[in-house]
């Protein structure tokens, strides 16, 4: 029983972070309709940040991780107005690649800038685990778990009761008619993209004290962030938070209880029984894409 | 006529260039330099540099200086083999040294055969690579075996004594192979064998792995990876209040965590085949001098000396057999190797046969340390 617990508390401190990635890509997904390859290299790029900001220049810890967000959205920003802005009338396979070479060029650019071996960013929370009954936790994962509900929630007070969310999600729902009604579609495109990009850069920069910063820590993550958004349905916030923290549970309990060889296979694996058996996710509708 | 001056400097460039790569013996070393296992590839990658910088100083070998051609396997198996082949067939080396994990190794081990060029292998500990009849191989680093049999000699450094181990190993032929190496080494000694987990290569969250662990009643976990999952590891049993005590393998040691400690009153063991902490109680003290202090002086990762030594000795190792072969080629080295006796930074390099009759590999039989890591200071308990 006590090893539930802890297998339990280990999961949704995973999912909480999974679910920001997860949300992050869904969004891009939805409203842009582009496959946004670059998400892990926002998560890299954030815990580097984090690193930067943190190790180096010896800033306060919070600080640093509202600064690596910041940043995120500028890159983000950055990269929606370079790269994806001129390719709109494009079709999607051709935005794909784009990506694809975005993702090659970020990845190698953060290799070139900080070298290829591992750092670690040092935090302000005490080494010894807070001891809850039978479970324990770092206190810096605790924080990293307030930290995402706060985010999750204030991303869906976001979404559902600002005039700013009312434009992003009538721009998902038709961009044509979207525009009529005056939204500035180019804008909220920027910005979703940005915001996005946030999202996985504080995730970076949540993740990276708990674990090592290293230049190919995003390709597991994109994967994973993946797998999460055809877990909740392409472009659905609901089903990207609920697949965040399902597929952290499931890969834990599967660990812990089939085999740690296979822990993220396991992820996976309810991957392909979702695609196998309801294609457009748990929480979404059927739509054609492409 | 402009033209014709073009072509003139043109051609003496390229004697230039051809007098100038005469000039130089190259040894290849193939390292993962960038991915999972970065940190130790860099070590012992910088650690041969030292060795090519203390060689070309003392004059070079054979009246030529040596040059280093350096390719980044990416902890990649795949691109170790390409490494390997760019090293062999564009850059020609006589000699190459790599490929650090077991499954880049053994990934390479055909392309020796195939080409028919030596590899001097620096890290590598899995027993099948000398063991297979690839006479190509010459190894300076333990195997696991070794390792396990030396630590026996250690057992008695531990207080309260270990009575039952857990492990938790990589999921390759290093993580594998050690894991079953110390089971059987300690299991002789009447010690029991708790639970085995193992991990990818890749993982960060060890979270369930090391749930599991605890609820073995072992009072010993043994884990063998990299240095970063070994770093992981150790930061995450404390979040989990694992009570075994953490001894790891294969000679990777955390050394971010003397800057970043865990917490109070944890200690971590590591298997180390250099102790750069107490160097000078290494078997050739001066050898290990010139060594560290060459290190030092870059300013490098004090820690780094832990792997950085195995690059190093791969590099003398390679120089004498060159100057024994008399030549710089792939077969006179090959057979020179067998003859070459050094006092390395580890101590006494010389290999031994190992494998089937006729097609034998070289083993050397290195020394094994062990040092505590405790509240960000290491000592030798």
């Amino acid at each position: 029983m006590d090893q539930i617990l802890q297998h339990a508390l280990n999961g949704v401190v995973l999912g909480g972070t999974y679910a920001l990635l997860g949300i992050g890509l869904t969004l891009i997904f939805g409203i842009m309709r582009v496959v946004n390859f670059t998400h892990g290299e926002l998560y890299a790029f954030g815990a580097y940040l984090a690193y930067l900001f943190v190790a180096l220049l010896h800033l306060d810890f919070f600080l640093s991780i509202a600064l690596a967000a910041l940043a995120g959205f500028a890159l983000g920003a950055l990269i929606e107005l370079v790269l994806l802005r001129p390719l709109r009338s494009n079709d999607i396979d051709t935005v794909m690649l784009v990506m694809i070479g975005a993702w090659i060029a970020l990845q190698n650019g953060e290799q070139f800038v900080w070298g290829g071996v591992a750092k670690l960013v040092p935090s302000p929370f005490a080494q010894e685990p807070l001891v809850i009954g039978p479970v324990s936790v770092a206190p810096l994962r605790l924080f990293v778990l307030g930290a995402t509900l706060v985010l999750l929630v204030g991303f869906y007070w976001l979404i559902d009761r600002t005039r700013l969310g009312m434009a992003m999600r009538a721009t998902f729902q038709d961009r044509d008619t979207a525009a009529l009604m005056g939204i500035d579609v180019r804008g909220i495109y920027t910005l979703t993209f940005a915001l996005g990009s946030a999202l996985a850069a504080i995730a970076g920069a949540l993740l990276g004290p708990i674990f090592l910063v290293n230049p190919t820590m995003g390709n597991l993550v994109g994967l994973k962030a993946f797998a999460i958004v055809i877990l909740g349905g392409l472009g659905n916030i609901t089903g990207a938070t609920i697949g965040g923290f399902v597929l952290a549970l499931v890969e834990e309990f599967g660990a812990g209880y089939l085999s740690s060889e296979y822990r993220d296979a396991f992820g996976f694996l309810v991957i392909i029984a979702v695609l196998a058996l309801r294609p457009q996710g748990f929480f979404a509708r059927k739509a054609r894409v492409g | 006529m402009i033209k014709h001056l073009w072509m003139t400097a043109l051609a003496a460039l390229f004697a230039v260039a051809t007098a100038q790569a005469q000039e130089t013996i190259k040894i290849g070393v193939n390292e993962p330099l960038t991915g999972a296992v970065a940190a130790s590839g860099t070590y012992v990658t910088n650690g041969a540099r030292i060795g090519a910088e203390v060689v070309n100083a003392r004059g070079g070998v054979l009246g030529k200086k040596i040059e280093l051609v350096i390719e980044d396997n990416k902890s990649n198996p795949k691109e170790a083999v390409d490494a390997a082949e760019k090293l062999i067939l564009r850059d020609k080396v006589p000699v190459m040294i790599g490929a650090w994990s077991s499954t880049f190794t053994l990934a390479v081990m055909p392309k020796l055969v195939e080409y028919g060029v030596p590899l001097i292998v620096e890290t590598s500990s899995s027993g099948k690579i000398t063991v297979s009849g690839n006479p190509w191989v010459f190894r300076i680093s333990p195997t696991s075996e070794m390792e396990a049999v030396a630590f026996l000699e250690k057992l008695d450094t531990f207080n309260p004594p270990i009575k039952k181990v857990d492990f938790l190993s990589v999921n390759n032929d290093f993580g594998r192979g050690a894991a079953a190496e110390f089971a059987k080494a300690l299991a002789s000694k009447g010690i029991k064998i708790g639970v085995t987990e193992t991990m990818t290569p890749e993982a960060t969250d060890l979270s369930a792995q090391l749930a599991s662990i605890k609820k073995s009643d072992g009072d010993a976990l043994f884990v063998t990876t990299g240095v970063e999952q070994v770093t992981l590891v150790i930061k995450q049993a404390a979040e989990q209040r694992l009570t075994q005590r953490i001894i790891t393998t294969g000679g990777a040691f955390p050394d971010q965590m003397i800057a970043n400690a865990g917490p109070a009153g944890m200690a971590s063991y590591h298997i180390l085949f250099f102790s750069p902490w107490s160097a000078d109680k290494a078997k050739y003290p001066d050898v290990a001098k010139v060594y560290v202090d060459e290190w030092n002086k870059k300013k490098w990762e004090f820690a780094g000396l832990t792997e950085g030594f195995r690059g190093y000795d791969a590099v003398m190792t390679a120089v004498e057999a060159i100057k024994i072969a008399g030549k710089a080629e792939p077969d006179a080295i090959r057979q020179a190797l067998w003859k070459t006796k050094l006092h390395g930074v580890n101590g006494d390099i010389a290999f031994i046969k190992q494998g089937p009759e006729g097609k034998e590999s070289g083993q050397s039989v290195p020394n094994v340390y062990i040092v505590m890591l405790k509240e960000g200071k290491v000592t030798q308990p």
